[in-house]
């Protein structure tokens, strides 16, 4: 009940933090729309499976610029004091529900602006906008644990990229083929595999962040 | 005598399976003919990497429960002694791919995700490099590997399961035991992998003990 509260709390806090400063939606939200459109001016006009590539590139380096922010902006001091007052599990859970909420919020506005910038849409935009949901989601269970072992390691951008390329390889892959089912407008029965898969691999990160992190956390 | 029996094990099969992966007969094949018997070297080199790795991970947990450094060396050697067999597995399979299917790197997906399961043991020795004290790289290193090799399994054993690969048993293709049908290929094959899974813990060993010594001396 208590790890509820707390969760409850530093939830609330992030988003406090964030309202006052509007500094991470408003810098990754312009971040995406200026690479659309940079990629628009480059491009002029993109089809089928460049635009569906094209679309998760984007997204990738905007979640890592997003979700890299929740443990490397933070100072010690505030880190030491929250480490205080909070279990670890509750400021994993916390952070990564943000990241969640976060990403998805820009997943869908930088989905909208490609769709309206180059003007086409997939075949099947429910399933579409199903994978992006899930492509978020991995994204940022990902991210913040990889974020936090970056942020404990000292040397923030460099080392993220590293630490999680390699890890979000296979979801990029298995998203890529889901999408690219859906810009197709196959059955959506073709896609079940790509779906279930994509949900395990969430299961298995959000299992093993719960239970390294508390011992990430003791320094 | 008595302790190191399973090194001379390992060393006689090696030396058995390498002269009677040569001499041996085979079925006859079209495409594969000769090259079938790299079977005999190209897949216990995988078998290694993933027991190397096994006890990577394991030793990492017993990292984090009891912070004992020697657990961490252990870790970090076993990996090393992985990426070895890896490396060799990748070049091995390369060579094969040449000569059956036309070209070293095919595209094939069990070709990619064995590349990029080793780029995530090369992030956790990247990792290591970039803290100096002892202590924190110990434990945050094991917490990275613990995190990838679940990512690994999924890589190795669950992703090229979804397409097809040119790999035998995948996409349509038999597995090699269809066309082993009088069990002579058998006979080789388990040999050679129990054989080359214990020369690659003996290289994890011996990688160990230097490196203890090493920090002894420091």
């Amino acid at each position: 009940m208590q790890l509820i509260q707390e969760v409850r709390y530093l939830i609330k806090k992030e988003l406090l933090l964030e309202w006052r400063s509007k500094y991470a939606l408003n810098g990754v939200v312009l971040y995406v729309v200026s690479t659309v459109f940079v990629c628009f001016l480059s491009f002029v006009s993109l089809r089928g499976i460049t635009w569906n590539a094209l679309f998760w590139i984007i997204m990738l380096f905007a979640s890592i610029n997003t979700v890299s922010k929740s443990f490397l902006q933070e100072s010690k001091g505030r880190q030491l004091y929250i480490y205080t007052i909070a279990s670890p599990l509750a400021l994993i859970i916390s952070k990564t529900i943000y990241n969640v909420f976060l990403m998805l919020l820009v997943t869908l506005i930088a989905l909208f602006f490609y769709t309206l910038v180059f003007d086409y849409v997939p075949e099947d935009l429910g399933l579409y906008i199903l994978a992006t949901i899930l492509g978020s989601l991995s994204f940022s269970t990902i991210f913040t644990m990889i974020s936090a072992i970056a942020s404990k390691a000292g040397n923030g951008g460099m080392l993220m990229a590293i630490l999680s390329f390699p890890v979000i390889i296979p979801v990029i892959t298995v998203l890529v083929k889901l999408t690219k089912n859906a810009v197709d407008g196959l059955d959506r029965s073709v896609s079940l595999d790509e779906i279930g898969i994509l949900l395990i691999i969430n299961v298995l990160v959000a299992a093993f962040s719960l239970l390294l992190f508390p011992y990430l956390w003791r320094d | 005598m008595y302790k190191s029996w399973w090194k001379i094990l390992g060393a006689v099969l090696v030396v058995y399976s390498t002269i009677f992966g040569f001499l041996s007969p085979v079925p006859a094949l079209p495409i594969l003919h000769q090259g079938i018997r790299n079977l005999y070297f190209h897949v216990p080199m995988w078998f290694s990497m993933i027991v190397l790795f096994t006890i990577s991970v394991v030793q990492s947990i017993k990292y984090l429960s009891n912070s004992n450094q020697e657990n961490d060396l252990k870790a970090v050697q076993s990996v090393n002694a992985g990426i070895i067999f890896g490396m060799l597995g990748i070049i091995t399979g390369a060579v094969w791919a040449r000569f059956t299917w036309g070209q070293a790197w095919s595209f094939d997906v069990k070709q990619n995700f064995a590349a990029i399961a080793m780029l995530l043991y090369f992030a956790y020795l990247v990792l290591r490099n970039a803290i100096d004290e002892e202590q924190k790289r110990a434990k945050i290193s094991a917490i990275y590997n613990i995190f990838a090799f679940p990512m690994m399994v999924v890589l190795l054993f669950v992703l090229p399961r979804l397409s097809d690969s040119l790999h035998p048993g995948n996409g349509g293709n038999p597995g090699f035991n269809s066309y082993d049908l009088d069990s002579r290929m058998r006979m080789v094959f388990y040999p050679a992998c129990l054989g080359w899974i214990l020369i690659g813990y003996w290289i994890y060993t011996l990688l160990f003990r230097v490196s203890a010594l090493e920090n002894k001396a420091h």
